[in-house]
């Protein structure tokens, strides 16, 4: 048995030496990802094109701007004279949020009377204007704060009256400073290792059935398994390379915190790697063409990747697609690998997220080698 | 089941049908082929020489029939028939990116040749096949009859009793393709049996036997002298003259001719076993115009026959 699986891995070891192309394949997008993820993948917002209006020409209507002004989310575009000048602005895209003090803000803040802000943001990206308008929400709440105790110092009211103030003291666990980096740059590396560990493993058999070596691999004695194992561990040693390539640079580029235990996340990232393998172990039973290949191995990965709790909350989607990320490896293996890297948690934590995994990677693989016959039908 | 009565059968088809959907591919398919025969399937493309051959290496499921090879039933054991046979698929099909010797070494392996026997087995075939010096290039460098050279070094190297070989020669220069049939010789002199798939007429002349596939069916079967005898039931002639095109259709409306067709600046024609044909068609064609036609009897190729039988067999269908 060794002896055979051990001339194809041979056989695999010398077209991937021969294939100059091949290594910079392996090395050059993953780290292009991780780059592109880690700097450009963010849902944190900045510098949100801001226009401002201010029909009141007070004291506090200019602090309240000013607030604004200082603050890195903003930026001040457009300062308008009216309010259809205001509008104009978001309706051609100059600004994404425009922020109308109406004349009398001050009086009424003086009468000790809600006093509103109108705020217009653009909803036509509607998570970034969500964003937008939390931040907003947090520079008034503070604002307002501020001018009531500025007030309940400077009249003879406020000094009668107590100024209750509630304070929420929040603490980021795991990732102080809520940087999204951190949350995606390990995701980075399920995606890409998922990416292509599927797409390896796919054309690499479905190439062999279009040239015809396949073919010629059948009429021999050699056993399915035999077969298969040759073909996928080599795949599983460069998905294996990918990980620890990515995490790395991750680490030490990106500086996101490695907490955890090595070892868990290896042994994590074989389970997955092992789904991995097994579902484009499954597409090359299915197709007869690289072109074939290609299309079902977009039609999979991109479910894959929507449902796993890369970029969208699971908990946040309908219960019908919540069941199906629990047939995921993608959404288990983000768990262990986010859980390694930021919270540095060990077996004892994902036992449940590994044993799905390696149950989803039996199944599949007993599923995709049962299909694999050695025969052209 | 002659298969079974003499020890000496290598392949024995028996009633054998494969059907795909609807589309009958083989129909009915029965032959046998001994130690050292060479079997060569002629056939029109799509014909079934294919499937058949599929059949019997185990890559295809017989719908109906039975097939045995080196004593095995393909359907029943169709990994013990693999150790026994060799085979040669119509596209070519080692990788291009390994050298000669790494692809020898990797079939071998698969093979499972025995470790010390391995090198000398590579050297014999890279020598049989003319390869030396070849060693270390890549495959995908190599010209055409080279390739199918080691083709065949690659299916061989195991030492199979019985060879496939499906169509080997297409898209290979002449003098490559009379040396790989020399090669084919020396294997049948050593007692391996072979089955090959061709659609050219001179290389069937090559085979022991033939087996003629249309449709499907096994339309004649037997030495390539037979299959001219029986295919052609008179004499052929060969018809020298001018106005090719008017000469066709003088003849074929001549008494005692059977058929007409044209070969190059000459024309073929089928006519009935009867002394003083040659003559007569000379004055048909005189009287008809035509005048010093030159006809003489000759020897019916193998397109001939195949041409009538598989025109008869389709009437018949």
């Amino acid at each position: 048995m060794l002896d055979r699986i051990v001339r194809i891995w041979v056989k695999e070891f010398l077209e991937f030496y021969r294939d100059t192309g091949a290594r910079y394949r392996l090395v050059i997008p993953a780290i292009l990802q991780l780059l592109i993820f880690g700097y450009a993948a963010t849902f944190e917002v900045f510098n949100v094109p801001t226009a401002v209006l201010d029909l009141d020409h007070t004291q506090e209507s200019r602090t309240l701007l000013a607030d604004f002004t200082n603050n890195a989310r903003f930026k001040i575009v457009t300062v308008a004279q009216s309010q259809p000048q205001a509008e104009a602005a978001i309706e051609n895209g100059d600004a994404v949020a425009a922020l109308v003090i109406h004349a009398g803000f001050a009086n009424l803040l003086l009468k000790g009377q809600t006093a509103p802000l109108q705020v217009i943001v653009d909803g036509t990206n509607s998570n970034e204007a969500l964003v937008a308008l939390g931040y907003v929400g947090t520079i008034v709440e503070t604002f307002s704060q501020q001018y009531m105790v500025d007030l309940a110092g400077r009249t003879a009211a406020g000094r009668s009256m107590r100024v209750v103030q509630i304070s929420v003291d929040q603490r980021d666990w795991y990732n102080p400073n809520l940087n999204s980096r951190w949350f995606f740059v390990p995701g980075v590396i399920g995606m890409l290792t998922l990416m292509t560990i599927v797409n390896l493993t796919a054309f690499a058999i479905v190439r062999e059935r279009e040239v015809g070596t396949l073919e010629q691999i059948m009429v021999t004695p050699i056993r399915p398994y035999e077969f298969i194992i040759g073909k996928t561990v080599p795949f599983f040693l460069i998905g294996l390379f990918q990980v620890i390539l990515v995490a790395v640079t991750g680490v030490l580029w990106f500086h996101i915190p490695f907490v955890g235990s090595p070892f868990v996340m290896l042994l994590g990232s074989s389970l997955f790697l092992l789904s991995s393998l097994a579902i484009g172990l499954l597409i090359s039973t299915l197709c007869k063409t690289q072109q074939q290949a290609f299309a079902s191995n977009f039609f999979v990965l991109n479910p894959v990747f929507t449902l796993s709790g890369f970029a969208y909350p699971i908990a946040s989607m309908p219960v019908v697609l919540q069941w199906l990320t629990y047939i995921n490896p993608l959404r288990y293996y983000l768990v262990i690998i986010r859980g390694t890297f930021l919270k540095g948690v060990g077996l004892d934590i994902l036992w449940p997220d590994m044993a799905a995994l390696a149950a989803i990677a039996a199944v599949l693989l007993t599923i995709s080698t049962l299909r694999f016959h050695k025969s052209l039908e | 089941m002659p298969g079974e009565r003499q020890p000496d059968i290598q392949i024995s088809v028996d009633h054998l049908i494969k059907r795909f959907g609807a589309f009958i591919a083989v129909n009915d398919v029965t032959f046998d082929v001994r130690r050292g025969e060479i079997m060569g399937f002629l056939g029109p493309n799509g014909a079934g020489k294919s499937t058949i051959i599929r059949m019997l290496c185990g890559l295809l499921r017989p719908t109906s029939g039975r097939a045995m090879v080196a004593g095995v039933d393909v359907a029943l054991n169709p990994e013990r028939v693999r150790q026994s046979i060799g085979y040669m698929s119509q596209k070519f099909s080692l990788y291009g990116d390994l050298t000669v010797a790494e692809n020898l070494r990797f079939f071998g392996g698969i093979y499972r040749v025995p470790q010390k026997e391995i090198a000398e087995r590579i050297l014999s075939v890279v020598e049989m096949a003319g390869l030396a010096g070849r060693e270390d290039s890549l495959v995908s460098t190599l010209a055409g009859g080279w390739k199918q050279r080691l083709a065949l070094g690659c299916a061989i190297l195991h030492r199979p009793p019985v060879l496939f070989l499906d169509e080997p020669t297409s898209g290979v220069d002449p003098i490559s393709r009379r040396r790989f049939w020399e090669l084919i010789h020396e294997l049948s002199d050593d007692g391996v049996s072979v089955l090959v798939s061709t659609h050219y007429m001179d290389e069937a002349e090559y085979c022991n036997r033939i087996a003629m596939i249309d449709q499907g069916k096994l339309v004649a079967l037997g030495t390539p002298a037979e299959l001219k005898n029986r295919a052609l039931p008179g004499t052929l002639l060969l018809v020298e003259c001018d106005e090719i095109g008017h000469a066709i259709e003088l003849l074929g409306s001549a008494p005692g001719v059977r058929d007409v067709a044209a070969f190059g600046n000459t024309l073929h024609v089928l006519v009935d076993r009867e002394a003083g044909q040659t003559d007569r068609l000379i004055a048909w064609l005189a009287a008809h115009g035509i005048a010093g036609a030159r006809v003489r009897p000759i020897e019916p190729s193998l397109e001939d026959a195949f041409v009538q039988l598989v025109t008869g067999n389709r009437e018949a269908a």
